[in-house]
């Protein structure tokens, strides 16, 4: 399962996040993610056909909160760090291009 | 339309019911009664994702989602879990939501079901792929329309709120019918008490729509049911244009633009895998064990079917006044309550079902939204019953008892009594005949029954419906 990472993929990548990555880093992420899935390829090894997947490493289930309320924040601190805002709105950039 | 030209088209709905009935939202303790607030008012830092926050899942919103799954006799899961899907979009400020999956090793909180329900007079099934759990996005506001605002703005009261996402399979064939559908649906859900479904945005879709044979276009964004036909309509008629002409149907994801009444592509190029699901380290396992069962089935009221099944016995209507009346809990809740003060069932179905429901569906409101009350619709019909008035006045009464007003008062303020004085009576059907010679003549040939009941209008007409109508036609048939 050792399949390679491309600079596409980074690109990919990277647009999901959000980010923007210069060709050098490119060529640099491709790389180490291809060493990082070539690691885990070798788990992939293993026989895991009877295995139970792991969901969470914490042995805890059922952790659940009464349907009690509480107040929370004023207006002014929910805002306090947003870089735009208006009439109590956060401000977004345009999000359909038409 | 959709039948003659032999294109079937395939709607299936994801239909996200806001669980408002919670005190609290899905992580939080905030209250969930952010309905009417101020932009960014109900919200804290777990709302706002702060750095350090984690959620904490309210109990309640899993007794709800155990209701709802066991309602649409779904499969209930032992264990499930909760997945992140990342996606960037201001609604969202982890950058991520939580959701549950069902691949990738994730479990929904239910697996399958289904719902019957009535698309005109066919009985017709549609199964549920999974109900699964997911807290709300904030609220996007614009200016103007969501493709012509320059900004958007970000409202997060709405933030974290439970949601149930009923997910169905492929299987209505017409907006009519998802309409049904989605009626019934809510029935079900008022029934359980789960959800008011009459606020805003407490029950929005997704809606997936192909044409057998050609790509699948989903669509985002339907705000409400009365919203859904609406988007399936104007995307049935853009997709059949666009093959009609030899163009082909991108499979792509479409935002319902309500101010504009179109669709328009999001142009996102993500796909399912680009959403990278994968376990939410933050939350632990859910394990529904027999005890949270039987919990929630004994807690489990009385569904729309049973209650259509005894409201049949019970009050001796036909089945169809009983499931028309029970497709809004709201509505049979009003009807059991008239026929408890004023007994004569299939009255009350009748008045209900007529002239009242007309008069809602043309000031687009539901009963619960007016001032009418089961002790108003019962005097009004104890006043026809008694010959205070006709029905015919009654009529003219329902529009000021949906304002709250009592019919004995309306009575007495508009003097809209039942006329029967024989003398004035005599005098305006004297009128009458004076004034309608050729059909007076007709009358006295004897061929039409019609022609001698148009005389018995006109004289209706001149007392604005409140002639008794036996003695009005006693009086012409004397005089003619
Ligand atoms: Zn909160």
């Amino acid at each position: 399962m050792s399949k390679k990472i491309d600079e596409n993929t980074v690109a990919h990548l990277a647009e999901l996040a959000r980010i923007t990555l210069s060709d050098k880093e490119r060529k640099e992420f491709a790389k180490q993610l291809s060493s990082i899935l070539e690691f885990f390829s070798q788990i992939s090894e293993l026989d895991t056909e009877n295995v139970k997947p792991t969901y969470h490493v914490v042995e805890l289930k059922n952790v659940f909160r009464e349907d009690e309320s509480r107040e929370g924040l004023s207006q002014e601190a929910a805002l306090r760090n947003a870089p735009q805002k208006e009439k109590g709105y956060f401000k977004s950039p345009k999000i359909v291009e038409d | 339309m959709a039948a003659d030209d032999g294109m079937q088209v395939i709607i299936g709905l994801e239909v996200h019911i806001q669980l408002n009935k919670l005190r609290t939202k899905l992580w939080c303790s905030c209250t969930s009664a952010y309905h009417g607030k101020e932009p960014n008012t109900v919200l804290c830092p777990v709302c706002l994702a702060l750095p350090g926050t984690l959620p904490v899942l309210n109990k309640r919103a899993v007794e709800f989602a155990i209701l709802l799954g066991l309602a649409l006799k779904g499969d209930v899961q032992k264990e499930t879990f909760f997945y992140r899907k990342n996606y960037y979009y201001p609604d969202m400020c982890k950058n991520f939501q939580i959701s549950q999956y069902d691949k990738a090793g994730g479990v929904p909180i239910c697996v399958g079901g289904e719902l019957a329900f009535r698309a005109g007079k066919e009985a017709r099934t549609v199964h549920f792929m999974r109900v699964h759990m997911e807290e709300d996005p904030g609220r996007l506001a614009y200016d103007g329309s969501i493709t012509t605002s320059p900004v958007a703005y970000v409202d997060y009261n709405r933030h974290g709120m439970a949601l149930l996402e009923a997910v169905t399979e492929p299987e209505l064939r017409s907006p009519e019918e998802a309409r049904a559908f989605l009626k019934k649906l809510r029935a079900i859900v008022e029934h359980l008490g789960i959800a008011d479904l009459g606020l805003e945005g407490s029950m929005r879709c997704d809606a997936n729509i192909s044409y057998k044979g050609h790509a699948r276009v989903e669509v985002k964004n339907i705000s409400s049911m009365k919203e859904v036909e609406k988007a399936l309509m104007f995307e049935m008629m853009r997709q059949k244009q666009k093959i009609k002409g030899g163009g082909e149907i991108v499979q792509e994801t479409r935002h319902w633009d309500e101010v504009r009444r179109v669709t328009v592509s999001l142009r996102t190029k993500e796909t399912e895998k680009d959403y990278r699901y994968f376990p939410e380290p933050d939350l632990v396992p859910v394990a529904i064990d027999k005890k949270m069962l039987d919990a929630a089935r004994k807690a489990m009221p009385e569904l729309p079917d049973a209650r259509i099944q005894r409201i049949v016995k019970q009050y001796q209507i036909p089945e169809y006044d009983a499931s028309v009346l029970c497709d809004s809990k709201a509505m049979a809740d009003f009807y059991e309550a008239t026929v408890k003060i004023f007994d004569d069932p299939k009255d009350v179905s009748n008045w209900l079902m007529g002239d009242v429901s007309r008069r809602l569906n043309e000031d687009l409101v539901e009963i619960e939204e007016t001032k009418l009350t089961p002790k108003a619709l019962a005097q009004m019909l104890r006043l026809i019953k008694d010959g205070t008035i006709t029905g015919k006045i009654a009529k003219g009464l329902v529009k000021g008892m949906l304002s709250g007003a009592m019919p004995a008062d309306l009575v007495k303020e508009h003097a809209v009594k039942r006329i029967d004085d024989a003398a004035l009576l005599g005098n305006l059907a004297r009128e009458v005949i004076v004034e309608n010679p050729k059909v007076v003549a007709e009358v006295k040939e004897g061929k039409n029954p019609r022609t001698f009941e148009f005389l018995v209008g006109q004289v209706m007409k001149k007392t604005k419906g409140q002639a008794d109508p036996e003695l009005t036609r006693e009086i012409l048939k004397e005089l003619l």
